[in-house]
């Protein structure tokens, strides 16, 4: 069952193009990180698919117009936006009444028992949690959800590595099966890596990079070149290079090339690059550079 | 959704889960009214405390009733009246109280959610904006009148007891009038609260208008322009249609709901209007009362609009 399918997706404000003809396919049971510079478009398309914002192109979450039927639509979405949202004067007992009087497919007991397992107590005010203990407060509201789509919004903000590493075990332990799709927005790209099964970079309204994570492992490769191969490295046509430590470490895109990896294993240590790094190569370094447009082979 | 049926849940803790019940259109509405009254507590905080500290007062001068008595016994000013009067005084504070709590309530509804970026997480749960705009009205229209209502009558009940108690040991004589005939003015209140509910209808619902489109000063943006267009009016055209429209709209139910004169042209007074004075054919097909909910209407339709397309500020 595909999930969102988005067509020809733009939105401006005013004059800037946030959201420039995206287009996007997710099917059901996958976890998508949408990765992207702030201001690339990231929270915008998230917001589209939730029905905060109107656009223009087509758009269809699990067969649903979000704009026009936002409130039919959270039966089967949930969202944790970035930054814990949730208001400060309510007490966690509240929120759970809240969410269990509104929602048909909340399960108060699953919410109770994640909960049991932190130290937030039942009578405390949001205001008086910390930041990590209220983002474990909404994840226990949202888990306990029994939703088709959890739309992620830089859900691990601000928090320490102990809460991200937890943040994310809880996601694939407790609530991610195949009938359920997660789509994740983070800086925190090094947290996500083994969690997505895609990946989509995105750069002033642009998809510049869309594959599954075997695709992305299978097709890139990072070379950690012997000094005495650096120039033979060289002309088999990197698309980036970066120095650590005096030695030359090469990017290879192997879309076109399946022969290259054993001729890049010769010459140095060959492995998948962290997503951090390819990011970095697309659209890091050089602002102005045409490499994420060049390289970016949208699917 | 069949695949999803077929499925046996493999949590121990979710039994329920496989059942999504849909749930009665209504709840929505009642958790969102629940909701607005967890976080204004001021809605029935403030008229209660008001309430207290006014029957503290009162348990002071009871011990000056009678000397009070004489004292009016000069006036022409009825007994009945001078009883009724610290009972409709409280009436007619705690409905001021609760209009003013009305008004920075309403002024706070829809733009509170969005300066503290809550809107966001009230927006990712099943409940529409038509839903939560109306609770929100709803607290301003039905909620506090209710409370007033409710508070008031306690009150003036627990005053009644605490003059009676208050007779039995002053040794007064049994002749003294020392109730006013309060049943009748509770009545009254009842219908007073209706009335003016009605008839400040346009100006919560555009006090909640304004607090859905304003990003900041809602009070000035709500209060300004009506003032700076009857200036203007005034100004330009020596005319003062809108200023006293505004003024009719404030004040005006007083007229258009009672008939302030007895059937021999004696004008009654205001703390103690019989039954017999009220007028609710003439308020209730007054174009007025019709036209300001009419605007009321459109301005909750705007709102509910608004709020589909309003971010955190």
């Amino acid at each position: 069952m595909t999930v969102i399918e988005a067509r020809g997706l733009r939105k401006a404000f005013g004059t800037t193009l946030a959201l420039d003809g995206v287009n996007l396919r997710l099917e059901e049971g996958r976890i998508l990180g949408i990765i992207g510079p702030n201001g690339a478009g990231k929270s915008t398309a998230l917001n589209a698919i939730l029905g905060l914002i109107p656009y223009q192109g087509d758009l269809k979450v699990l067969g649903r117009d979000p704009w026009g039927e936002r409130d039919q639509l959270m039966c089967e979405v949930c969202f944790i936006a970035d930054v814990a949202v949730l208001p400060r004067w309510i007490r966690v007992s509240q929120a759970l009444d809240y969410v269990a009087g509104v929602h048909p497919r909340f399960d108060r007991a699953k919410a109770e028992s994640f909960l049991a397992k932190t130290d937030i107590k039942r009578s405390s005010k949001v205001r008086e949690l910390s930041k990590g203990m209220v983002t474990q407060l909404h994840l226990a509201l949202v888990m306990a959800i029994d939703a088709k789509l959890l739309v992620l919004d830089e859900p691990t903000l601000g928090l320490d590595l102990l809460y991200r590493k937890q943040f994310y075990d809880s996601l694939l332990n407790d609530y991610f099966d195949r009938s359920r799709t997660i789509v994740v927005t983070t800086h925190q790209v090094e947290d996500v890596q083994h969690v997505l099964t895609d990946l989509m970079f995105i750069n002033r309204g642009r998809i510049v990079l869309d594959c599954s994570m075997e695709e992305f492992e299978s097709r890139y490769l990072e070379v950690t070149v012997h000094p005495e191969h650096v120039a033979a490295a060289r002309a088999l046509k990197p698309f980036h290079e970066r120095q650590v430590l005096g030695r030359s470490i090469l990017l290879f895109d192997l879309t076109f090339d399946h022969q290259g990896r054993q001729q890049l294993a010769a010459l140095g240590d060959v492995r998948a690059p962290s997503i951090a790094d390819l990011f970095v190569a697309m659209l890091g370094d050089k602002p102005g550079n045409q490499a994420g447009q060049t390289l970016g082979v949208a699917r | 959704m069949n695949t999803q049926s077929n499925h046996v849940p493999e949590s121990p803790l979710g039994p329920q889960g496989t059942a999504p019940a849909a749930l009665s259109p209504t709840r929505p509405m009642y958790w969102s009214v629940r909701r607005e009254l967890w976080e204004n507590r001021s809605i029935y905080i403030a008229p209660l405390a008001v309430a207290a500290v006014y029957l503290f007062g009162f348990l002071i001068s009871l011990f000056w009733v009678p000397r009070r008595m004489r004292a009016m016994a000069g006036h022409d000013l009825t007994p009945s009246i001078v009883l009724a009067m610290p009972y409709s005084h409280a009436a007619m504070l705690i409905m001021l109280i609760a209009f003013l709590v009305g008004i920075f309530y309403s002024l706070d509804a829809l733009h509170g959610e969005r300066r503290d970026r809550s809107i966001l997480f009230w927006k990712s749960l099943p409940v529409s904006d038509l839903t939560t705009v109306l609770s929100k009205a709803g607290i301003a229209l039905v909620a506090l009148p209710l409370l007033v209502v409710a508070i008031t009558v306690t009150l003036q009940l627990i005053m009644l007891l605490l003059s009676g108690a208050v007779r039995l040991v002053s040794s007064d004589s049994a002749a003294t009038p020392w109730a006013p005939p309060l049943f009748e003015m509770q009545l009254v209140l009842l219908y007073g609260t209706t009335v003016l509910a009605l008839w400040h209808a346009p100006i919560y619902c555009w006090f909640l208008l304004v607090s859905g489109w304003a990003r900041r000063a809602a009070f000035l943006w709500a209060v300004l322009p009506p003032l700076a267009i009857a200036a203007v009016e005034n100004i330009a055209f020596h005319t003062s249609y809108l200023g006293s429209l505004l003024q009719n709209r404030l004040f005006g139910f007083a007229a258009g709901a009672f008939d302030l004169k007895d059937k021999n042209g004696v004008p009654v007074d205001a703390h103690f209007i019989p039954l017999a004075q009220l007028a609710p054919g003439r308020f209730f097909s007054s174009p007025s009362l019709w036209l300001g909910l009419v605007f009321a209407a459109i301005c909750l339709a705007a709102a509910v609009r608004l709020r589909r397309y309003r971010e955190p500020i």
